[in-house]
């Protein structure tokens, strides 16, 4: 098989080394910015913390997440309806944005960009920041294409049966995906670009952020999918284990697609120009993704104690002892899920706005962010990953020793980093701020033994980040040759049939527009019908 | 569709939990009117030191007692940046930018908001205690962020 994709494999390959690069890139900066809060490192005057601060957001959570998504994407789809296939267009759409990266990444590091991944106006970056990161995102939608593609020559010569369920997910995935950047290219494509070019005096402020938080928020389960599709489709093989079912798998997919986007304004409960009711919308919205969440929580539980019981262990401990605690592609996923009960707890009081306002831009929306795409969606990458990468390559896993320990470092280093975080923020530490000491005011004195806390944390995350990197490079070099199958999960045998309906992505795809309209039509009227006065952009920085 | 036993009971019971929670913050918002930042009104980002009530910034105690708070939150500094106030002091904040995006937290408390360039915020509280309070920016709104604080004396 490895022979037989090896064109097919080097696209992955290099999807999966970008997210490396950026992952490894943006871990500097990260270490940087703890170190430099607790006051053990000083920021040098010609790369200061914003900038690293920006850089850092930019590279973790769009670039490494991104790449390696759209590498996964490809890997699921040219296995599971294995043909003959151009990938004229996968390398184009890698190339498309690598370019975009590469042109907002040469403005973030000149200092020309220092406005953080949240790029709010009007805090004015240079064009090509604003151009880049829409050609990105251009980027996917190609990947995106690529996946239909795909699944159209696929269903010629397979009618009427379903979807492999892996590619539903990824269909699910990339439809959820194509519909919440649709927001932020109409900010980029209609206010900022035209705007930093000079062709636009002014910006509507609100209404540039609507559009960001339309897209803002389904970003993140756009990572959550991606873990998702590994929990559910690849996990299991690891002991040997089944998919608990088929239809509630397609369903949990089904319900992110239409739950994600029309949720966005919780991330502007404290912000003036939206009034109570449609934020209160949005409250009850938001609580809807529980539901694919506790079902996910419930097959990953289910597949785990169907599994133990096959080989005769029975019980909570018996179930958790049947699993490899020993293998680095089981342990990276198995602590993000570990990690991913405390993301869900904090989600659920950043989403009510009365708890909100305690926490609001505080430290511990950095926890909260920490412990979801730097545990969950970050651990599973690192995890899947060691099984994906000798799949590729037809190498063995150099260093599974250090491999297995990286695992176990990341998940101390997050739960050191990220408990501090959120309690810092208790506290009342900001977030985004490069000092916390505010001229040695009383109230600032509470919070630095947790900053220092956050500095240990992110040290032990770096080295784990070191050791990831080690294994990453050695197996790319290892002599070690080994012929590995790709297999993803079998459903199981008592799992019941599976309604068609759940197989039609385009038709769901369509219903979480209309869902996104009626979420989003009443906010953005009322903002439409005030009387704005443009702001001016600024560079103050 | 066929849904395992066991996976009923636990979706029924997550749904159930889920519907009791929203109804509490329903609840609380209709009868206690606990709910969000709820100020819809704009103001011209280019004249906000000539436009009413940030042509007077500061301490204004109104006919019933309570205080009215005017603040402009500029880079990188709040004006005033001192702010004195009796315990127990009843006060509404209206704070907004003539610059760029910025946070209005102060610590201890439950005033957090967002400062927009082009709209005015409120937030009310009262302080029940007495000490300093932290009064900070905690939206980055450039180089100088850090420096961007106030000092709310309670006494």
């Amino acid at each position: 098989m490895v022979t037989m994709m090896r064109r097919e494999n080097r696209l992955v390959l290099a999807h999966v080394y970008t997210a490396t690069a950026a992952l490894t890139l943006g871990g500097v900066f990260g270490l940087l910015q703890a170190l430099s809060r607790a006051h053990w490192a000083h920021a040098p005057a010609w790369f200061d913390y914003y900038r690293m601060l920006t850089a850092h957001g930019v590279l973790m959570a769009i670039v490494f997440t991104t790449f390696f998504i759209c590498g996964f994407a490809m890997f699921g789809v040219y296995r599971a309806m294995p043909r003959e296939r151009s990938l004229t267009l996968s390398w184009i759409a890698y190339g498309v944005m690598l370019a975009g990266t590469l042109a907002a990444f040469w403005a973030i590091v000149t200092g020309n960009a220092t406005v953080l991944y949240t790029f709010y106006a009007p805090l004015k970056a240079h064009p090509a920041f604003y151009i880049g990161t829409t050609v990105l995102v251009i980027g996917t939608w190609l990947v995106l294409i690529d996946i239909i593609a795909n699944i159209i020559a696929w269903r010629k010569e397979h009618v009427g049966e379903l979807l492999p369920l892996i590619v539903h997910g990824i269909a699910c995935t990339f439809a959820m995906w194509f519909i919440a950047t649709i927001g932020v290219a109409i900010e980029m494509l209609f206010m900022l670009i035209p705007w930093s070019l000079g062709w636009t005096p002014t910006i509507n402020v609100m209404l540039s952020r609507m559009l960001f938080w339309y897209f803002g928020h389904p970003l993140v389960y756009f990572w959550i999918m991606g873990a998702y599709l590994i929990w559910y489709n690849v996990v299991p093989k690891f002991y040997n284990g089944t998919v608990f079912s088929d239809a509630l798998t397609r369903l949990t997919f089904i319900l992110l697609v239409l739950l994600s986007t029309p949720v966005g304004i919780h991330h502007e409960f404290t912000e003036p120009g939206i009034s109570a009711g449609w934020k209160w919308l949005h409250t009850m919205t938001t609580y809807g993704v529980i539901v694919p969440s506790i079902m996910t929580a419930f097959a990953i539980f289910a597949s785990f104690e169907i599994a133990a019981r096959r080989k005769g262990r029975r019980g909570f401990f018996g179930t958790i002892a049947a699993l490899p605690w020993s293998k680095p592609w089981f342990t990276g996923p198995a602590f993000g899920m570990l990690l991913f009960i405390f993301g869900g707890f904090g989600g659920v009081v950043n989403a009510s706005y009365s708890m909100d306002e305690l926490v609001h831009n505080t430290m511990w929306i950095v926890g909260h962010f920490h412990i979801t795409v730097g545990g969950p969606v970050a651990l599973t990458f690192i995890g899947a990953a060691y099984w994906l990468v000798p799949r590729l390559t037809g190498r063995k896993l150099w260093g599974e020793k250090l491999a297995l320990a990286q695992t176990y470092s990341w998940f101390v280093g997050m739960a050191i980093m990220s408990t501090a975080m959120h309690w810092a923020g208790l506290l009342g530490s900001p977030r985004r701020t490069a000092d916390v000491t505010y001229f040695g005011a009383e109230a600032a004195r509470l919070w630095m033994p947790e900053t220092i806390a956050t500095a240990v944390g992110g040290s032990i995350l770096f080295l784990s980040i070191l050791m990831f990197v080690a294994v990453a490079i050695g197996t790319l070099f290892s002599r070690e040759r080994e012929e590995m199958a790709v297999e993803f999960a079998p459903v199981d045998e008592a799992a019941m049939r599976t309604p068609a309906s759940l197989d039609k992505v385009a038709t769901w795809a369509v219903v979480a527009v209309v869902l996104a309209i009626l979420a989003y039509a009443g906010p953005m009227h009322e903002l439409l019908s005030q009387h704005i006065y443009g702001a001016p952009g600024m560079r103050t920085w | 569709m066929h849904i395992h036993r066991t996976e009923r009971i636990w979706l029924t019971a997550g749904i159930v939990t889920l519907v009791i929670f929203l109804g509490i913050i329903g609840a609380a918002a209709l009868t206690e009117g606990i709910v969000p930042e709820n100020h819809v009104q704009t103001i011209d980002p280019t004249k906000v030191a000539e436009t009413p009530p940030f042509d007077n910034p500061g301490v204004h105690k109104l006919p019933n007692g309570a205080f009215e708070v005017d603040i402009i939150g500029r880079i990188f500094s709040f004006t005033p940046n001192k702010i004195v106030l009796p315990v127990g002091a009843n006060v509404t904040f209206y704070a907004t930018s003539p610059d760029v995006v910025h946070g209005f937290f102060i610590a201890d408390t439950d005033i957090n908001m967002m400062l927009v360039p082009g709209w005015v915020s409120t937030a009310s509280h009262v302080f029940k205690k007495s000490g300093s309070y932290l009064l900070m920016c905690n939206e980055y709104c450039g180089a100088g962020h850090h420096f961007m604080s106030a000092t709310i004396v309670v006494q």
